[in-house]
């Protein structure tokens, strides 16, 4: 028997039963729908905490205190403002440092109040990173010196704080204590929903007396080029490490948090499509327990078929096409759904979701191959059927 | 004679010259023979032998009844003559041919050239239209849909079901199902026809209308039909009867051909 010839026939045979096949397909089409979802899920978050780390600017090192590992406590911080003239002095350029040391604080104008990130840092800041003012000024040399209480404000902080109203030269009252805005940040957009535009930088000098603290958190430093960021990050590290004795330091670089990053969200994703892929696999049971039903319910055809000259094959290719045409549907379905509720996340929710086309080709291999896997073992029932017997069978 | 003396006739010596409708010259082998066949079948711990030892040589354009009581091995003959099912030991020819060296798909694709069946309960599928259940073994040969449906539309002319092309079997009358059913044992245009108790399931007159028409064909097709019957009319309209009992054969000289003669 011809291919074609199994597909209209298992067609004809799938209609006969629609809403059985329709049951029966709605394994798949759950198993399938899930996978693409999360999967788009998955690589939706990669890209964003992807854009949000390149978006920092180009050639960038943090240093931190302590070893750097995901899941640990940050160490308490042994860096001091005078480590960044250190190391700008090491890489020969104080322009390519910048500090910051960080607090969640209540920012207030008047009875208006929003929770932000409060950023102490220096004048280098938009010298190191990406981060240009749409209004005003960013904090100068003189401002950080002398410990001016002066506060460039994110997009979603000024916009709480002021609404309508031009922000720059107005006050604002951090953790009680008055700064005066000098400038505003363009918008950066929002990651899984969260702001990333509600902060307020001041001068380090500032912060830390309003923080009632000496140390700082981090110093990002500027490579000035792709190549020098290698033998710069253990020069940093050598450096400190020298300067305080006992102590660990460590030099991310924006490739290393991508990567590390990278390789979490990835087994997340790929934890979350082993998951769904279960529901997939229980979808294949469903598939081939109906088949088995189908074949047994089908006996006197199969024996009748056998008796007409159809050879232990064609019967076989009859119900494992029957099977695959039933799965390969389904999964299709299930790529539609999936995909349809992916972009509908992506648009109306704040989860970012992005359709990994390998996540499709996988799906549609999967489903086939669920047909083939779950179906073999009931075709091949049918296949061996004894016409005699069959034909006998009432 | 015993059975097995039957068998060795049958097998080795062939038709005489006596022969009056065939070409002495050409003396074609039987559509299908059987030599010595037995056919036992394990129940539980015994044994029931339904074959005992049977010899049957069925000639090209032979019409002949398989008569005989319940249970005395009718349809187990037909599975063997058919390829359906293998013997316990004997031979089963087609054509001359031996069918022991055959595995089931080689037996599948022969009876899909030269047997064609017709059942008591019809067996058609339900949900396939006439032209489609008797194009059906044409499938299996891998024909183009538009032969099938030509040749399928043919048989079903030659039956006189031309104005039934796509009726479903439900509805269609039991004597117009059975006539799709030869259309369908007939449409691969096989040297034998074989069908058990074709009229089992009909009534007296749709049943003369089916013998009619098989008749007919044997007449004017030369197709060979072996039929079951437990209708002495019926088996006595045919050329040759085969009686069995106990899974013999009653008188073994009518197992071979009636031109033959029983004192050949
Ligand atoms: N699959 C089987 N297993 C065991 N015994 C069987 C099997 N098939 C047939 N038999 C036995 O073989 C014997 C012959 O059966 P068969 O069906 O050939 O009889 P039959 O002559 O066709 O009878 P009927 O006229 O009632 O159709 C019976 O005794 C039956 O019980
Ligand atoms: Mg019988």
């Amino acid at each position: 028997m011809k291919l074609g010839e199994a597909f209209s026939s298992a067609l004809t045979a799938l209609r006969a039963n629609r809403l059985r096949s329709v049951l029966t397909m709605l394994g798949v089409i759950i198993g399938v729908a899930a996978v693409v979802i999360l999967v788009a899920i998955g690589s939706g978050a990669k890209r964003e905490v992807e854009r949000q780390v390149e978006g920092l600017g180009s050639n960038l090192i943090l240093v931190v205190p302590g070893q750097v590992q995901f899941g640990s406590a940050p160490a308490l911080s042994r860096l001091q403002l005078e480590d960044a003239a250190f190391l700008g002095r090491l890489v020969g350029n104080q322009d390519a440092v910048a500090v910051t040391v960080s607090s969640g604080e209540q920012v207030r104008v008047g009875n208006r109040m929003v929770f932000a990130n409060v950023n102490g840092t220096t004048e280098t800041v938009p010298l190191v990173f990406d981060r240009p003012l749409a209004r005003g000024r960013y904090l100068s040399g003189a401002d950080v010196e002398t410990r001016r209480r002066v506060a460039v404000l994110g997009s979603q902080t000024a916009r709480d704080l002021f609404g309508d109203v031009e922000p720059v030269g107005r006050q604002v009252t951090i953790a009680g204590v008055r700064f005066r805005v000098i400038g505003v940040f363009t918008e950066i957009g929002s990651t899984f929903g969260v702001s990333r535009d509600l902060e307020v930088h001041v001068p380090v000098s500032a912060a830390q007396r309003l923080f009632g603290v000496e140390r700082i958190d981090a110093i990002a430093v500027k490579a000035p080029n792709l190549d020098a960021i290698g033998p710069l990050q253990s020069r940093i590290i050598a450096a400190l490490q020298d300067k305080y004795e006992g102590e660990t330091f460590s030099a991310v670089t924006q490739t290393q948090i991508l990567g590390t990053v990278g390789s979490i969200l990835g087994l997340l994703t790929i934890v979350l499509a082993a998951i769904a892929g279960i529901s997939l696999v229980v979808g294949g049971v469903g598939v081939s327990n109906i088949m088995l039903v189908s074949v047994r319910e089908r006996t006197r055809e199969i024996g009748l078929r056998k008796a007409l000259g159809a050879r232990q094959r064609d019967v076989l290719a009859q119900f494992l096409v029957e099977a695959v045409v039933l799965t390969t549907v389904g999964g299709l379905i299930g790529m539609g759904l999936g995909v349809g509720a992916a972009l509908a996340a992506d648009r109306f929710t704040q989860l970012p979701a992005e359709i990994a086309w390998w996540s499709l080709a996988l799906a549609f291999g999967v489903s086939v191959a669920v047909g083939v896997f779950f179906g073999v073992f009931p075709a091949r029932r049918a296949g061996s059927l004894d016409p005699v017997v069959a034909l006998r069978t009432e | 004679m015993s059975p097995l003396e039957g068998a060795q006739r049958a097998a080795s010596q062939g038709p005489p010259e006596a022969s009056s409708q065939v070409d002495p010259q050409a003396s074609p082998p039987a559509a299908v023979e059987a030599v010595d066949v037995r056919r036992s079948y394990r129940v539980g711990s015994g044994q029931v032998d339904a074959l005992r030892g049977v010899s049957v040589s069925i000639r090209p354009g032979d019409y002949v009844a398989l008569i005989g009581p319940s249970g005395s091995g009718k349809s187990t003959l037909m599975h063997l003559l058919g390829l359906l099912d293998r013997p316990t030991s004997g031979q089963v020819l087609v054509a001359g041919r031996d069918t022991r060296t055959l595995d089931d798909d080689g037996l599948a694709e022969l009876r899909n050239r030269t047997i064609g069946f017709v059942f008591q309960a019809f067996q058609l599928l339900a949900r396939t239209t006439a032209v489609d259940n008797v194009a059906l073994p044409l499938i299996y040969r891998g024909a183009g849909r538009r032969e099938r449906r030509d040749r399928a539309v043919a048989a079903l002319e030659a039956v006189g079901l031309g104005h039934r092309l796509d009726h479903r079997p439900a509805q269609l009358s039991g004597g117009e199902q059975q006539r799709v059913a030869i259309a369908r044992a007939l449409v691969g245009e096989p040297s034998l026809l074989l069908a058990d108790e074709p009229t089992g399931n009909l009534d007296s007159v749709t049943g003369a209308e089916v013998m009619a028409t098989l008749e007919r064909l044997n007449r004017e097709r030369g197709v060979a039909v072996m039929l079951v019957t437990h209708d002495r009319d019926v088996a006595a309209r045919a050329g040759r009867q085969i009686r069995m009992r106990d899974g013999l054969v009653v008188d073994p000289a009518t197992a071979a051909p009636v031109a033959w003669g029983p004192d050949s």
